[in-house]
Order: C-alpha cells, then sequence, then structure tokens
C-alpha cells in the first residue's frame, strides 16, 4: 500500500512533531536477569537455559546483582533519582517469545526515575531529553516464522522457538514527551541515540551493537497543530535497529501522519514497523491498552531494596562520561569543532587517543585516522578499528617520519604494507629496505638528470616561476624509487638555479 | 460505586484465555463486585498519613553474584516440547486466519 505523505518540510511548518523513546539496551552480564544461565551471542538454540529461563513449574527467579549494579550506573549517568525500594512486576501477554507467558519488568516502581541527558547535535547546539525512567526487565526469546513470505509472521504456519535470550537483562529507557523539536525531531532522535550508545558503552554495561539487538528503541511520534498544547493520537514503531533507521522513521512518520491530518483524517493509534527495503513504516496491530497487560507484582520476588552505601560505592566507579571525555581531549589537542565532529562522526576517538598515548601528535594520529585509514577502511568496508592497523602502528610510522627516516611517500607505502598485515612498520622498513635518500651526490646526480630531461621547466624556474618545481621533485622521486627527501631535493634545486 | 459489567468480565476472560460460560460470569460478577468494596472500604481508610504498602512481604530482594552454572543440555531443555524441530521449541501458528 502506497500511503500519501506531505513534504517534510511542509510537514513540519504546519505541525510540531512530539515524539518520545523506548531504548532497550541489553546488558553484557555473564547470565541471565533471574537465572544462572549464561549469555552468548549466537550459541546454539536452548543451549543457555535453566529451568527458571523455560519458566518450568516449581522454579523461582534470584536476581542478578550485576544487572542491579548496571542498572543503577546507567541511573546515575542518566541523571536519575535511584529509587531506594523499586518492585517487579509481571506484564501478562500470551506470545510464544517468553516460555512463562509474562515478562518480568517494572511497572509503578521503577529503579530509576526522573532524569534528563543533554544531547549535542551536529551543529553543536545542545538539547536537553528529560528521561522518564530507565527499568530493569527481561528480554523475549526469538521467533523464527515458518512458512510465510519473507519469514513475516503473516502467512506463516508455525514457528520455531529459541529461548536463549529469554531472560537476558534489559534496561529499557523511556523519554518524556519531547516537544519544541520542530524540524530538527529526527536528528535529535538519532543524537539521543548515539548518546546513549557511547554512555554504555563507557560505562562497559552493553556490547551496544545494534545490528546485534543489543539495542533497539520504539519510536513514539505525533502531531500536533503549531501553538497546540494537546498531545495529538500517537503512532508507535517498534524495534527500530539502526540509527539511520531512527531518523528515516521519525521523518516518514511526521511526513504520514502530516498528510492524514491535513486531509482532516485521524491518526490510529497502533504499532507499526520500519520496513529498510521499501524505507517506509507499515501498520502492524492496534495498541493494547496498558491494562490489558494486567501488571501485578510479581509474588515470586519481594522488593528491591538499594542503599545510599551501595549508591555511593557504584558513584565511586563511573568513568568519564563521554561529553566531557570529548570536551577534555578537544582542550588537550587543541582541535576545533568541525575536527571533533569529523573524529567523532568517524569513529577515530578511541583510536586518536590511543594514537596519542602510544607517542603521535594528535595532529599526526588525526591525519591518518581520517585519512588514509578511513579511505582504506571505506574501500574494504570494514570499520576503522577492524583494520589490521593498530594505534601503536600509527604512532611508530608517526616516529619514522618525524626521525627523518621515512618520507611521507614512504610513511603511505609503509603503512599499506601494515594494512595488509605484513608487519609492524620498523619490520616493513627493515624487510623493503625504505629510507630516505638524503645523501647529497645521489640526489644531485639525479636532479642534474631531471634538470637535463626538462629544459623548459628548468627555463621556468629561472625566470621565478616556481610552480613547475613539483616536475622536478617528482623525476627525482622516481629516479630514486620514492625515496628522496623532498626537503633536501627542493634546496639542492634552488641552490642550483642561483 | 464500581462494579464489574458483564462485559469487563467477559474481556478478563479473554486477556486470560479462559472461556467463561454465562453461569460463571454471573457467579464472577458477584464473587468480584464484594472484592472491589472491600477494596474500595480500605481506599476509605487510607489518607495521607498512612504510608502506602507496595509489597506485604517484609523482606528485601537477595542479590545473586553473576556467575554462570551448567545449563540444561538441549535435549533436557526440549524434552517436554510437544514438538520440536532443529533443537527449536515449534510452536503453532501465531496469527489466525483472517
Amino acid at each position: 500500500m502506497v500511503e500519501k505523505l506531505m513534504k517534510y518540510a511542509d510537514a513540519v511548518k504546519q505541525y510540531e512533531p512530539v515524539f518520545g523513546l523506548e531504548t532497550h539496551v541489553e546488558l553484557s552480564t555473564n547470565t541471565k536477569l533471574f537465572c544462572p544461565a549464561h549469555i552468548e551471542f549466537g550459541g546454539d538454540p536452548n543451549t543457555q537455559l535453566t529451568p527458571v529461563s523455560l519458566g518450568l513449574p516449581g522454579s523461582l527467579p534470584v536476581l542478578n546483582e550485576a544487572a542491579v549494579d548496571y542498572a543503577i550506573k546507567l541511573g546515575l549517568a542518566l541523571h536519575c533519582e535511584i529509587a531506594e525500594w523499586s518492585q517487579f512486576a509481571r506484564k501478562n501477554y500470551f506470545y510464544p517469545d517468553m516460555p512463562r507467558d509474562y515478562q518480568i519488568s517494572q511497572y509503578d516502581k521503577p529503579t530509576n526515575g526522573n532524569g534528563y541527558l543533554d544531547v549535542e547535535l551536529e551543529d553543536g547546539t545542545v538539547f536537553r531529553v528529560d528521561i522518564e525512567r530507565a527499568h530493569i526487565e527481561d528480554d523475549a526469546g526469538k521467533n523464527t516464522h515458518i512458512g510465510g513470505a519473507d519469514g513475516r509472521i503473516e502467512g506463516a504456519d508455525h514457528s520455531l522457538v529459541d529461548y536463549n535470550r529469554a531472560g537476558v537483562p534489559l534496561i529499557e529507557i523511556v523519554t518524556k514527551p519531547i516537544t519544541n523539536a520542530g524540524d530538527r525531531a529526527p536528528e535529535i532522535a538519532g543524537a539521543y541515540m548515539r548518546a546513549i550508545r557511547d554512555i554504555v558503552r563507557a560505562l562497559n554495561i552493553s556490547h551496544a551493537r545494534m545490528e546485534q539487538g543489543n539495542m533497539r528503541a520504539d519510536v513514539n511520534v505525533s502531531l500536533r497543530p503549531k501553538g497546540s498544547t494537546e498531545l495529538g493520537t500517537r503512532s508507535e514503531t517498534k524495534n527500530v535497529n539502526s540509527f539511520r533507521a531512527i531518523e528515516k522513521t521519525m521523518q516518514y512518520e511526521i511526513r504520514r501522519q502530516a498528510a492524514i491530518l491535513s486531509a482532516g483524517g485521524e491518526i490510529l493509534q497502533e504499532t507499526r514497523h520500519w520496513d529498510e527495503s521499501t524505507q517506509s513504516t507499515a501498520g502492524g496491530r492496534v495498541k493494547s491498552d496498558a491494562d490489558d497487560y494486567r501488571y501485578f507484582p510479581d509474588p515470586d520476588l519481594v522488593m528491591l531494596h538499594i542503599t545510599q552505601d551501595h549508591i555511593e560505592r557504584l558513584k565511586a566507579q563511573m568513568p568519564e562520561m563521554p561529553r566531557e571525555r570529548k570536551n577534555r581531549l578537544q582542550q588537550e589537542w587543541q582541535f576545533n569543532d568541525l575536527e571533533m565532529r569529523d573524529i567523532i562522526n568517524a569513529d577515530a576517538l578511541d583510536l586518536i587517543e590511543d594514537t596519542v598515548k602510544a607517542g603521535a601528535t594528535a595532529a599526526g594520529a588525526k591525519k591518518w585516522w581520517l585519512g588514509e585509514l578511513s579511505r582504506a577502511a571505506n574501500n574494504q568496508e570494514i570499520t576503522l578499528e577492524e583494520l589490521r592497523v593498530t594505534p601503536t602502528d600509527v604512532a611508530q610510522v608517526e616516529k619514522l617520519i618525524s626521525d627523518g627516516a621515512l618520507n611521507d611517500k614512504l610513511a603511505k607505502q609503509t603503512m599499506n604494507f601494515v594494512l595488509e598485515g605484513e608487519g609492524t612498520p620498523e619490520e616493513i622498513v627493515e624487510k623493503h629496505g625504505f629510507k630516505v635518500v638524503s645523501d647529497d651526490s645521489a640526489l644531485l646526480q639525479a636532479v642534474d638528470e631531471a634538470f637535463a630531461q626538462n629544459p623548459d621547466v628548468v627555463e621556468k624556474l629561472k625566470s621565478g616561476n616556481m610552480k613547475p618545481m613539483g616536475v622536478i621533485i617528482g623525476a627525482v622521486m622516481k629516479a630514486t624509487r620514492g625515496q628522496a627527501d623532498a626537503k633536501a631535493v627542493t634546496k639542492i634545486v634552488m641552490d642550483k638555479l642561483k | 460505586m464500581p462494579t464489574f459489567t458483564r462485559e469487563e468480565i467477559q474481556h478478563l476472560g479473554d486477556l486470560a484465555r479462559i472461556a467463561l460460560t454465562d453461569e460463571e460470569i454471573t457467579r464472577l460478577q458477584s464473587e468480584l463486585n464484594v472484592i472491589a468494596e472491600s477494596i474500595n472500604k480500605v481506599q476509605e481508610v487510607a489518607s495521607d498519613d498512612v504510608q502506602p504498602t507496595a509489597n506485604p512481604v517484609p523482606l528485601e530482594a537477595y542479590l545473586r553474584p553473576d556467575v554462570a552454572q551448567t545449563p540444561l543440555t538441549q535435549e533436557e531443555a526440549t524434552a517436554a516440547a510437544p514438538k520440536t524441530s532443529n533443537g527449536m521449541f515449534v510452536a503453532p501458528r501465531i496469527l489466525g486466519e483472517e
């Protein structure tokens, strides 16, 4: 079904988007939230289970201490109030992804409430997102639908269920309705998700790989006429699992809803899903009321008591938060905002920091990671971290350059051999006999030959036109197989011209 | 005066996947309304100076160290399944024919 869409610019001119994000972060604990089954991505189906994960009669849940600590740390990072007493509730539903027929979650007494996160946008604007809650719950198993088209549940005649993921601890971070974002709403949603990803990585509480489902978001969007204070009916797009898809979902929903509203129609309160192949959201089931889940306190679990001592102990373990770290490194490295943004967008902050720690200058480290190495990663369609170059290698090449042992051209060749896995820069220089030729007699001879081959260029140089200097240097480089020290060559040429 | 209507009881039955006969609905209606009245009485007594009780059990959660234990084997885990395929549970069609 092709839906009518309004142009984005027109939609945000007429309507104010109000949105909310429910972000699920899978924690990287060793074991599940309520039982000691180990957690491992990609294991054989149904091999990471205990009687508790299967909801077998007589089995009882026992809370994982690490999951609670991770949740509190995230709460602290999001400036939340940490509840002294919180409680787990059963969320009842019938769907074969949870063998108990209920998810254990937190309802009216979540562990973390009332926080905020300051999100920095591309142009440096800081937007505050208010956090309603960040509660602990367990994940469901995985269904594979058989017999329908494209593995969709519609038309399938049965489903295969792997419960390995059932019971893995999650934190669901729920924002308050976000208003005043205007036409930047999609950008803010994306930046918020990236900020959450950076925080959970810094806290080391999740692998935070969206492509593996460690992080996913439900995107709620509604529109209201500009100037109105009432909230419109919202759609909820479930399980969006990439930063780009979150931004696109927001844009699509704003355009779709604007088209419906401007034609006098009504928005259906429903769950939708983002379809990457059609770049659109599609309707799903009509959303059931919260009451339909019949939440009630889980009688198998007593209340979670978090003491001030406990919180203080975790506070002392908190690492530097990503925004503060970025600001500190910017100060130390003396880069401007634009340079810093390029580094962050390239996911090169850690790599450059490690390269500087290994002895390189910040400028040198940045030049490699954002230049030659970014191109290599692009060509191979992998991330910078997956390249066969370490920060130590980069620092070593930089040192060889500053020691005068390599010129730019040889350095690039050396780096290419490192990328191909030939060894460390020093090994490669040794093996290939890379050496800058600054021996005057060898260079003098090469310059003489270059002069003899390019009399017209020499004429120009003599008349003071220095533009074709590159021709001579290029010829010398060629003659010395790229090993000439360009500075030495220039000096010899200038002396000869006198 | 909050009362459970027949429709609400039918809806609760549907949510819990319990088929109710007309007689059962009648019986549940009178029982649930007695419970609702009792809750109302408690709410009348509850005032600002009475602390709400979130959980009647005077215990706090024991926290288990995050150490893995030997899991069930795949055979053990799926032993009680009516049907399995390649180590996975086979669940019947989830969506109806509509």
